[in-house]
């Protein structure tokens, strides 16, 4: 089993969360319509199957399909997800600049800037009830793995599971930004939508790293 | 879902292209098909004024695309905002050299990508100024102003602001009014039922029948009481309630009305509503300087209405009466 992957070669990765999001676009709405319009899955698949077409062939590198992903979500996408998602994933090409092989060091970074993009550019705490409540805790698990000296396979199996134990933890949350805070009290005992795609997204990466390295 | 569209998911696109056609003299296409223009911009040496938002609020905002309103606007998905790209395209199209004044309502994902696009647009040395409109009371407390939602209110903003650029006024000028003018406008809804986004097929919100959502959003946004549906006098007063001790409105001010139907309100309702609403505004000794009444800010079909309330100075009169042609408000 190899301990890292090639990023000239793994633009697949973004291949698959297309797909990834595709597929569950009735799902999220689902999801979506208890707290917030019932679009999110729509408008998600709306940009991302965008960013698929304009991926081309062969499919370009991780950073340079990243890029096309973001600057996709950012430009054609709108709502809150454009934006986001948009600083999520151009925070996470930012990463892999000048670097040939995407490893443990390099993926524990990736989680930390996409983090700090998303706060970049929106309001939102952890705890809030939002993308952040998957993304912040996978990273933390993320990096204490790594640190405990885990493999990176087994580093991204942790993480899969803090993503999904995060995403479920806003179940129990009251949301304090967006369209579902107008909610108040209301917006309790279901899951957020965005913190549902967020675990959709860190699990098929991890998945698709793992594979690519064999495990 | 009884409605009118093609491929749900594209409702939009194929609504904005009904628009220019059934529009030619008012709105111009741009090289970006969420991003539409008046014909004369961008209008050398005038403060350009852009808005944006979800699309579904028809006549808003595409419709206040005009002379003496919006130079060009930026077009979302059905209640969703427009992408950073839209506005900073918007920006572009409307740009005549003297900057340009986003004027636009309080909504969490139109406040990320009207930064993003200013950020752009300064990179090229565009500047952009921005008013955040947040006009509906019930949406957050008095204290809390800087949350609350802005809703029809941003159609008076456009006006003043609009007329304001027309005056050859510079951006900051252009700023101070339309600022100036949200701050004194007052709005408030009931709705009395769900809207339903085509692509996603059914309510995301209900409303039981024969009762009534005191302060409901643009969006089905809850409001801060749901009870029986009350006689069209009571509804009047109860909107009233809510608005004239915020600002608050006094004796003796001047006033522009604004009542909008939600979508699905027959046209006929509002101006039984206004029946009630004149005699109060009178008996209160406020005048009436503007009216405007029909549906000029919906949120598809909802049944429902909005009222709104600016008091007015001499500078907002004079806005406010300045000629404008578009397609939602025309004043010669």
């Amino acid at each position: 089993m190899l301990s890292s992957i090639s990023i000239k070669d793994s633009g697949g990765l973004v291949v698959e969360l297309i797909d990834v999001i595709r597929e569950n676009r009735a799902w999220l709405s689902k999801i979506d319509g208890a707290i917030g319009d019932g679009d999110h899955g729509i408008n998600m698949s709306k940009g991302f199957t965008l960013a698929g077409g304009k991926l081309g062939e062969p499919i370009p590198p991780l950073p340079d399909a990243l890029n096309i992903l973001s600057e996709t979500l950012i430009e054609d996408l709108g709502g809150s997800m454009g934006p986001l998602y948009g600083y999520l994933f151009s925070s996470m090409a930012d990463e892999l600049e000048g670097q040939e092989k995407l490893d443990g060091d390099v993926f524990g970074k990736m989680l930390h800037a996409a983090l700090e993009g998303v706060q970049e550019i929106g309001s939102a705490n952890v705890g809030d009830k939002t993308l952040l409540d998957t993304l912040s805790p996978a990273s933390e698990a993320f990096d204490e793995a790594w640190r405990s000296g885990k493999g990176f396979a087994e580093c991204l199996e942790v993480m899969s599971l803090a993503a999904e134990k995060g995403r479920d933890a806003t179940i129990d949350m009251v949301a304090k930004v967006g369209r579902a805070s107008r909610l108040g009290e209301r917006s309790r005992g279901v899951l957020d939508a965005g913190a549902t795609s967020c675990c959709l997204i860190l699990q098929t990466l991890a998945k698709g790293i793992r594979q690519r390295m064999g495990a | 879902m009884n409605r009118i569209f093609n491929n749900p998911d594209f409702i939009v696109e194929d609504a904005v292209r009904g628009y220019l056609k059934a529009h030619p003299d008012i709105l111009a296409a741009t090289d970006n098909p969420r991003v539409l223009r008046r014909p004369a911009a961008p209008q050398k040496d005038k403060v350009g004024i852009v808005t944006g938002g979800g699309s579904g609020h028809e006549p808003a905002f595409l419709g206040y695309v005009g002379n003496g309103m919006l130079d060009a606007v930026a077009i979302g998905e059905i209640f969703s905002s427009p992408s950073a790209k839209a506005f900073h395209d918007a920006f572009i199209a409307a740009d005549g050299g003297r900057g340009v004044a986003c004027l636009y309502g309080n909504y969490a994902g139109d406040n990320m990508n009207v930064k993003l696009a200013a950020k752009q647009a300064a990179k090229h040395g565009l500047t952009v100024k921005t008013v955040v409109a947040n006009d509906d009371v019930p949406s957050a407390s008095k204290d809390d102003r800087s949350k609350r939602r802005g809703v029809a209110g941003e159609i008076l903003m456009w006006k003043v602001g609009g007329a304001r650029a027309e005056e050859g006024a510079d951006l900051d000028e252009v700023i101070a009014s339309a600022q100036k003018a949200i701050d004194a406008t007052r709005s408030i809804g009931i709705g009395l039922s769900a809207c339903t986004i085509p692509a996603v097929g059914k309510p995301n919100f209900h409303i039981e029948d024969g009762h009534m959502e005191v302060g409901i959003g643009h969006h089905g946004e809850p409001g801060v009481a749901v009870m029986p549906v009350k006689p069209a006098r009571e509804m009047a007063d109860l909107m009233l309630d809510h608005i004239l001790p915020d600002l608050p409105f006094e004796k003796d001010d001047d006033v522009a009305i604004l009542v909008s139907g939600l979508g699905a309100t027959p046209v006929m309702e509002l101006y039984v509503l206004y029946d009630r609403l004149a005699e109060v505004i009178e008996a209160r000794g406020m005048k009436t300087r503007h009216l405007f009444i029909g549906n000029y800010f919906t949120s598809l079909e909802m049944q429902g209405v909005t009222l709104t309330m600016m008091r007015l100075d001499s500078e907002l009169d004079r806005l406010l009466a300045a000629p404008a042609h578009s397609i939602g408000l025309t004043r010669v």
